[in-house]
């Protein structure tokens, strides 16, 4: 199964989309971790009256309100979005694998049950179920942010991953398998889970851009994680009523949103492609 | 017909029965009760907080409370705000309905007409520069957060050049009595930023599918046999391949309502736009429970109905899903 894994990602490299995607993410990565060190700590204000000023060779993205560097805030704040998205999808992914996995594979009416509450939870937007969760706490704590957000992601994967479950079941080798009298659990771990890694990598990676576009939502709502920890959507909502006087305050914090996040789908649309030809 | 409507009706109730019941439980397993939650700063004797939780029903079994809940919903009643006593839920919900209506339908119009023309475009024009350039646009759309996107154009279009305005639906100083040519112009001219807001981010797909299916279609011995009779490219494009290349774009209308109901809390809060969504950001900001509850379920409510509308379509326009 790691051959075909690594045969999807030599796949996606080769397209242009593929390569444009995963060198900027690199890049993004690569920014992240070097010149963190050199720039100043993003939430010192040295200076509360001193204002927003506008790029210059000091501060090349400029300063907000309270003459913080922005560059250091955006590049910290990279670590910050990305480490929250990372986690959250990797819950809501592992969540949607086994609630999809018991019910494609047990059937009947656990199926049933899972599946139309599925349905059910689908009907609410997620950002709606996402406000009526996270007003619990006046600010939320990260690892609540991370919780919640991967508690509420894993709808779609359930069904994706039953899906695949469904056709596994019904193939050669698993009915050889149970012939051989292996035991549910050893077929699901060894024979059934394996084969869905494809899709499952896929989904992960979109849901990594859906879920940075949702915290940075959040955040701009006054609900995500609390200041002066910086956080592209936070910056963004900062910059709102500076917007008309100094727009570099809130232009540079989403354009790394929407490059960040352009970039992950790219790569994730690339692997798409290679996992199932057919919808290129 | 009537079979299947009721067979479907049937299956969006139990889907939104079952969708009022994820939401109340949600409420009830975060930490506190409603009242906790509204009189958090304020010094309250034990016996009031009694008196006030049996006024609310609050010490009575859970199961119970969702009987009460669910009883009082049905017949219309989705409580009191918090924040605007005592104004009802369902009042405000419904006085906001319309701006959201016209929003939202605005961003559908566009969505599709804009996006159905660019996707069959690119299917025309299949690997070629326009192609690719199309693709590339539409995915950074759809990499932006709205919220965002609003506050570049609003710096643009209304704090630099002065072209549109940047809040609310109406002119304020825009007599009423004026005629119904410069209110209605008035009226679009505050729609147009919001509208092309959520359109933007929200065109990829539409774009893609109708490439997709458009490019499916292309390939059939149908299309060729239309060249082969000597039809323009438009008309083969358009009258013959478009018509069959339909159906999987239909499929998005169910999809979209979620993303333009979740879009339109960051959009209609930025520019004050009096729809469901600034309700539903005021109930955020006001702490209000019962208010943010409500809208969630109106919200929910529209997704079903949108599903089956789709659903209903493509029953009414494909004969091939008719067969049992």
């Amino acid at each position: 199964m790691r051959g075909s894994l690594k045969r999807v990602f030599a796949t996606a490299w080769h397209t242009p989309s593929g390569q444009v995607g995963a060198v900027t993410l690199l890049l993004i990565a690569l920014v992240a971790v070097t010149i963190t060190p050199f720039l100043p700590d993003p939430r010192i204000m040295p200076d509360l009256s001193g204002g927003a000023a506008p790029p210059s060779f000091a501060h090349p993205f400029g300063t907000d309100a309270f003459s913080r560097d922005i560059l250091s805030r955006v590049v910290h704040g990279a670590r910050v979005s990305l480490s929250i998205a990372a986690l959250a999808v990797a819950l809501s992914i592992s969540l949607g694998a086994a609630v999809g996995t018991t019910a494609g594979y047990f059937g009947g009416w656990v199926d049933a049950v899972l599946m139309r509450s599925v349905d059910a939870a689908m009907a609410i937007p997620r950002l709606f179920i996402l406000l009526l969760l996270v007003l619990v706490w006046e600010r939320i704590p990260p690892a609540a942010l991370v919780a919640v957000i991967g508690a509420t992601g894993w709808f779609a994967t359930s069904r994706l991953v039953r899906g695949e479950v469904l056709r596994l079941r019904e193939l050669d080798y698993i009915r050889a398998a149970k012939a051989l009298g292996a035991g549910s659990p050893g077929i699901i771990f060894r024979h059934v889970l394996p084969n869905t890694l494809g899709p499952l990598i896929v989904a992960a990676t979109l849901g990594v851009g859906e879920v940075i576009l949702l915290e940075a939502g959040l955040s701009f709502l006054g609900l995500g994680i609390a200041p002066p920890t910086p956080t592209w959507g936070g910056m963004v909502h900062d910059s709102e009523s500076l917007m008309a006087t100094a727009p570099w305050t809130g232009l540079f914090p989403g354009a790394a949103i929407v490059i960040t996040v352009l970039a992950v789908n790219l790569w994730g649309e690339a692997m798409r492609a290679a996992v199932d030809p057919r919808t290129a | 017909m009537i079979g299947w409507l009721i067979r479907r009706g049937l299956q969006a109730v139990l889907t939104f029965a079952a969708a009022i019941v994820i939401l109340f439980f949600l409420m009830r397993v975060t930490p506190g009760d409603p009242l906790m939650r509204m009189t958090e700063d304020r010094q309250i004797s034990v016996a009031e907080m009694a008196r006030l939780k049996h006024r609310f029903g609050l010490d009575q079994p859970l199961a119970l409370q969702f009987i009460t809940f669910t009883s009082a919903a049905i017949r219309g009643d989705l409580g009191v705000s918090i924040y605007r006593y005592p104004d009802r839920v369902l009042d405000l919900i419904v006085a906001r309905l319309p701006a959201s209506l016209l929003l939202g339908g605005t961003v559908l119009l566009l969505n599709f007409t804009i996006g159905v023309w660019l996707g069959v475009l690119q299917a025309a024009r299949r690997g070629q520069f326009i192609d690719r350039w199309l693709t590339r646009l539409s995915l950074s759309g759809y990499a932006m957060p709205s919220f965002w996107l609003a506050l570049v154009l609003v710096y643009f279009l209304s704090t630099r050049w002065r072209l549109l305005p940047s809040a609310q639906m109406t002119d304020p100083l825009l007599d009423p009595s004026a005629p119904f040519a410069v209110r209605t112009f008035d009226l679009l001219r505050h729609l147009l930023m919001p509208a092309f807001t959520l359109a933007i981010v929200t065109i990829a797909a539409t774009m893609q599918y109708q490439r997709t299916a458009m490019l499916e279609v292309l390939r059939l011995d149908f299309v060729l046999a239309a060249r082969a009779r000597g039809l323009t490219e438009s008309q083969v494009r358009w009258r013959h391949a478009w018509r069959n290349a339909l159906f999987p774009v239909l499929t998005l209308f169910g999809l979209w309502l979620p993303i333009l109901v979740s879009g339109s809390v960051f959009v209609e809060r930025i520019f004050n736009w009096p729809g469901l969504g600034s309700l539903a950001w005021e109930a955020i900001n006001g702490r209000d429970y019962p208010l943010l509850l409500g809208t969630s379920m109106i919200v929910t409510l529209l997704v079903i109905l949108g599903g089956v509308c789709t659903d209903l379509g493509y029953w009414l326009l494909d004969p091939r899903v008719r067969r049992p």
